[in-house]
């Protein structure tokens, strides 16, 4: 059995705090530079631009992409062969205090949702796990904001609703967001599960990078139809009109029962934050 | 596209009514800061009549919860929040005398009919952009509600602030206008 301290999870969670809000994926960048060269709005060609400008001065000065930092949300894949000396969640927990604190990162997160005031150092974190095989632990930080989060929803359909069905919904809930999760967005959609299984696919479905399509070849090909049909809608660059609504759609589906049919959206802004970590 | 305007502040009707739904707008002079808890406590005085800690009148509130600053920085990263938040309390402010909002996403009836009726306007400015947007920013002073953190209402002196007009106090709308010019069937 593999050792690990709690003291390489709390520095290694930290590191990825600040390296998400500091550093825009290359994949984003990338996409930023083609959506110039599709955008017909001045608007939102000035606003893509902006954005390039804005991911190069935070990268070059290690401040934030955007003020609001997020929640620290945790995927965390833990190898059945690696022994974690101490409180695992606490060691993250410990990692988010230091890189939200060190890292000049705002602190946006309530004690609690009624009665609550700001924690001060943005815990707590939310913490998906999974248990794999081998002896490493692979930890992804992905800070979420909370303007796109609003605009998520999870819908309980009908098995007869097919996949026309969840093909609707994403453009109606994308529709109706318009221009406040800060567009150009990344689409995530969970198809299957449960009630609270489909929104975490729908959240897993934002890890994965710009252009990386599903591996199989139905959902690849729901994804690209997507896509286009987003960008058809006018929404553009901050809802002030274009042709860069989305940079991307991801599906993730799970097996469901007989009787229903979950689907969710979650939506991520133009900040398409998430560093990765081997331990 | 077209030169952009310069607004210096405090304005007056004269300067808002002079703007159009699309136009480039950089912004001089002094803006303050508010977001939920200060509009919430703004609006609960100016229900009840009450005087306000700050004056609004011919003042524009830019919608911010910036991120901290490190040192040798005026402010930390500084973004727009969604403004559709502050709607139930933005057109009791016009009324007594807020003559612009900045902030991203769309605005309520309510807060759309207030504007044309108190000659008030809303500028868009580029969410996600804070790193570029707090460049801008050359200084920064808290003037009310300090007990609330970063949603204290704070007084920022900003140069050439590069906002567009979403909505104008004409009636006009960007939002409902962009989808309609870039949509395709």
């Amino acid at each position: 059995m593999r050792e690990v301290a709690t003291q390489t999870i709390v520095d290694t969670v930290a590191r990825l705090c600040m390296e998400a809000n500091y550093f825009l994926g290359d994949d984003v960048i990338k996409v930023f530079q083609e959506g110039l060269k599709k955008e017909e709005s001045e608007t939102g060609k000035n606003i893509l631009n902006q954005l390039l400008q804005n991911a190069e001065i935070a990268k070059t000065e290690n401040i934030p992409i955007c003020q609001d930092c997020g929640f620290a949300v945790v995927f965390m894949e833990l190898g059945t062969d690696v022994c974690v000396q101490g409180n695992i969640i606490d060691a993250i927990n410990e990692g988010v205090r230091k890189g939200y604190t060190e890292g000049y990162l705002r602190k946006s997160i309530v004690s609690d949702p009624i009665k609550g005031k700001n924690t001060g150092d943005n815990t707590p974190a939310i913490v998906h796990t999974t248990f794999v095989p081998g002896d490493r632990i692979k930890i992804t930080v992905a800070p979420k904001g909370g303007g796109s989060e609003n605009m998520s929803e999870v819908k309980m359909g009908k098995p007869a609703d097919g996949i026309e069905g969840v093909k609707n919904f994403v453009i109606d809930r994308v529709l109706r967001s318009s221009a406040n999760p800060c567009p150009p967005i990344v689409v995530g959609v969970g198809i299957g599960g449960t009630f609270e299984y489909v929104a975490f696919l729908a959240k897993k479905a934002l890890l994965r990078d710009i252009g990386q399509r599903h591996p199989d070849p139905f959902y690849a090909d729901v994804e690209r139809e997507l896509l286009e049909r987003i960008n058809k809608l006018g929404i553009g660059p901050m809802g002030l009109g274009g042709r860069i609504t989305a940079l991307d759609v991801f599906i993730e589906v799970h097996p469901r029962h007989i009787a229903s049919f979950p689907a969710a959206v979650n939506i991520n802004c133009h900040a398409a934050r998430h560093k990765t970590a081997i331990i | 596209m077209a030169e952009p305007i310069r607004l210096k502040t405090p304005v007056t009707d004269e300067d808002i009514i002079k703007l159009k739904i699309g136009d480039s707008v950089l912004i001089n002079g002094k803006i303050l800061t508010g977001r939920d808890a200060a509009h919430k406590r703004l609006f609960e005085l100016a229900k009840k009549g009450e005087p306000l800690p700050i004056d609004i009148k011919g003042q524009i509130i830019y919608y911010v919860g910036p991120a901290p600053a490190k040192p040798g920085y005026v402010i930390g990263p500084a973004g727009p929040t969604t403004s559709g938040r502050m709607d139930p309390y933005a057109p009791l402010l016009m009324e007594k005398g807020l003559k612009g909002m900045i902030g991203k996403g769309i605005r309520s009836k309510d807060v759309r009919d207030a504007m044309q009726k108190f000659k008030a306007v809303y500028f868009s400015i580029t969410g996600g952009a804070a790193a570029l947007i707090s460049k801008q920013i050359k200084s920064v002073k808290i003037v009310a509600y300090e007990d609330l953190g970063p949603e204290a209402i704070r007084e920022l002196e900003v140069e050439d602030f590069p906002v567009i007009v979403a909505n104008d106090a004409h009636g006009g709308d960007l939002y409902e206008e962009g989808i309609k010019k870039y949509r395709r069937a």
